[in-house]
């Protein structure tokens, strides 16, 4: 499980992935509404992670 | 800016400024302890922050006033690239969830109150404790000169001038942060972020719909780039990549080596707390990413600015009803207090445990150590205030960008020592000691800027110069841990329980 700690690395630290305008949302170019994407998506991923863990640990 | 002073703005201002230097003076008594000479009391507020109290500290201290200043400043000078900070602040939290919570650990079955209190258990050596502790101590400084120069932006847009204003707020600051420590700010990170949450979410609500919506804002930016030209726009140039994600990743290692992030993780209840608020400070994150977006608003508002860092101000006094502007500016103002309430709590207890204890008087009681403690904020408070009213802002600005590849470079020393005995103190200090040097040449050879270019094969790859010196560092302190290795084969390491 804690190789999803790893993802939000990827996503977000690999720039071809996201530079660029199009498709937008609400208004909001590709570039930021993606990286903006990755702040819940990066939470999910900690709680399963810590969801994960076994009791004595998650004291 | 200064077509006179805003009445209206300066007492709502005022109103909260008062607020919470009641809190802040009330806080000495806030959960506090039978024994209150101790330096976990003044410089940990009792090691027993819960998640909450913790989410409210930390996030109030490490998303500072400065921020709320620059982040937008950068996005509105240069575009997409200064959006870095968000990447950054995602990041960041998968981190602090898997190692946070093992130095969290480690501090609370030893007693450590700094980083540098970590190092000195693990290894053993006074040299590697002392040089994390002067990086920790010479990093903080020109930070909390950072928060005053971001309260000035907004008591200067309220038409007040000179000095006064400024040296009153910190001697506020300082008589209550001695008085009760950290317990004053944890108390009043509650006001500050449930303010600048409130203020966030009204110009994120408000500005756009004043201003057409967000496609508006975005194409009003994009035409203001275009005229511009150079490396500026809505997306990142192909040379900005390796600078984006090397300055995302950088900043994110660096982010809780400092003082006062340490002291947050070092003044929570357990190591529970810390992963929860893993899992719970990104919601800040998101804040900021608004924020950064509040200098696409300046362009759409068509705001005439002397300076990037009058975006924020300006789009508030512009768009805003007086009174709210003030509720703003006393957010920000309020939100410079945090941080540099916990940073000089931070750097005095560096002081306190691993110079005037290690160095001065080794057999200090504990009630001696807050005492030490206190005086020390007060003398690191004032040369933060000394520093910005005699020496040019540019220096502090400068020195603060110097301060992340410092603090940086202290990452090794701290962090491997928590998943591998194999390093040596000796080869450590010499890799911290290479990563300084060359990051603080690099970095001043080019103007002080961030960034160092290196060409490879014909192209030339631009990446953030604190990262650089990171990788040089560990890569010496491997090499020279070998070279030990062979010279003196028994480690001089003492026991860690």
């Amino acid at each position: 499980m804690w190789v999803l700690l790893l993802v939000p690395f990827i996503g977000l630290l690999w720039v071809p992935f996201y530079n660029f305008t199009e498709p937008s949302l609400f208004g909001f170019p590709f570039f930021y509404w993606y990286q903006f994407a990755w702040v819940p998506i990066t939470s999910v991923l900690i709680w399963l992670v810590y969801r994960s863990l076994p009791h004595d640990e998650a004291q | 800016m200064a077509e006179g002073i805003e009445w209206i703005a300066l007492s709502v201002f005022i109103f909260f400024f008062v607020l919470v230097t009641v809190m802040g003076f009330f806080a000495a008594r806030w959960k506090s302890a039978a024994v209150k000479e101790h330096l976990d009391e003044w410089g940990l507020g009792g090691r027993q922050f819960g998640t909450w109290i913790t989410w409210f500290l930390i996030g109030g201290d490490f998303y500072t006033a400065y921020t709320v200043i620059a982040v937008p400043a950068l996005v509105y000078a240069v575009g997409a690239y200064g959006f870095f900070a968000l990447p950054y602040t995602i990041i960041v939290y998968p981190f602090v969830f898997a190692v946070m919570p093992i130095l969290w650990k480690v501090a609370h079955a030893n007693g450590y109150v700094t980083s540098a209190d970590v190092v000195l258990g693990t290894y053993g050596s006074r040299a590697l404790e002392l040089a994390v502790a002067l990086t920790g101590m010479v990093a903080t400084m020109p930070y909390i000169a950072l928060q005053l120069i971001g309260m000035g932006v907004v008591i200067k847009a309220m038409g007040l001038t000179g000095d006064w204003p400024i040296i009153i707020a910190f001697v506020v600051l300082a008589l209550y942060t001695y008085s009760s420590g950290l317990r004053a700010p944890a108390l009043i990170a509650f006001v500050k972020d449930i303010m600048i949450y409130i203020v966030v979410l009204v110009a994120v609500v408000v500005v756009p719909a004043q201003l057409g919506g967000y496609g508006a804002v975005f194409s009003a930016a994009n035409d203001a780039f275009t005229a511009k030209g150079g490396a500026t726009g809505l997306t990142l140039k192909d040379s900005q990549y390796l600078a984006y994600a090397t300055l995302a990743f950088g900043s994110a290692l660096a982010a809780f080596m400092y003082p006062h992030t340490l002291t947050g993780v070092f003044a929570s209840k357990s190591a529970d707390t810390i992963r929860r608020n893993a899992i719970l400070l990104p919601a800040y994150t998101l804040l900021l990413g608004l924020i950064a977006l509040l200098g696409y608003m300046a362009y759409a508002a068509h705001l005439k600015l002397s300076s990037p860092n009058d975006a924020v101000p300006m789009l508030f006094k512009t768009l805003f009803p007086e009174w709210f502007a003030g509720f703003a500016f006393a957010a920000i103002a309020i939100g410079a207090l945090v941080p540099a309430a916990v940073m000089s709590i931070g750097a005095a207890n560096l002081f306190t445990r691993n110079v005037w204890k290690s160095y001065v008087n080794p057999g200090i009681t504990h009630a001696g150590e807050a005492a030490v403690a206190k005086i020390t904020s007060l003398v690191v408070k004032v040369g933060a205030l000394a520093f910005i009213l005699f020496l040019p802002t540019q220096f502090a600005l400068d020195l603060q960008l110097l301060g992340g590849l410092w603090i940086l470079q202290t990452f090794p020393a701290l962090v491997f020592g928590l998943f591998t005995r194999w390093f040596r103190a000796e080869a450590l200090l010499l890799g911290w000691a290479a990563g300084i040097g060359w990051g603080t040449w690099t970095a001043w050879s080019n103007g002080l800027k961030p960034l160092a270019s290196l060409a490879l094969g014909g192209t030339s790859y631009t990446f953030f110069v604190g990262l650089g010196a990171l990788l040089l560092n560990i890569a010496v302190a491997a090499i020279a841990t070998v070279i030990v290795q062979m010279v003196m084969p028994e480690k001089g390491v003492t026991a860690r329980s």
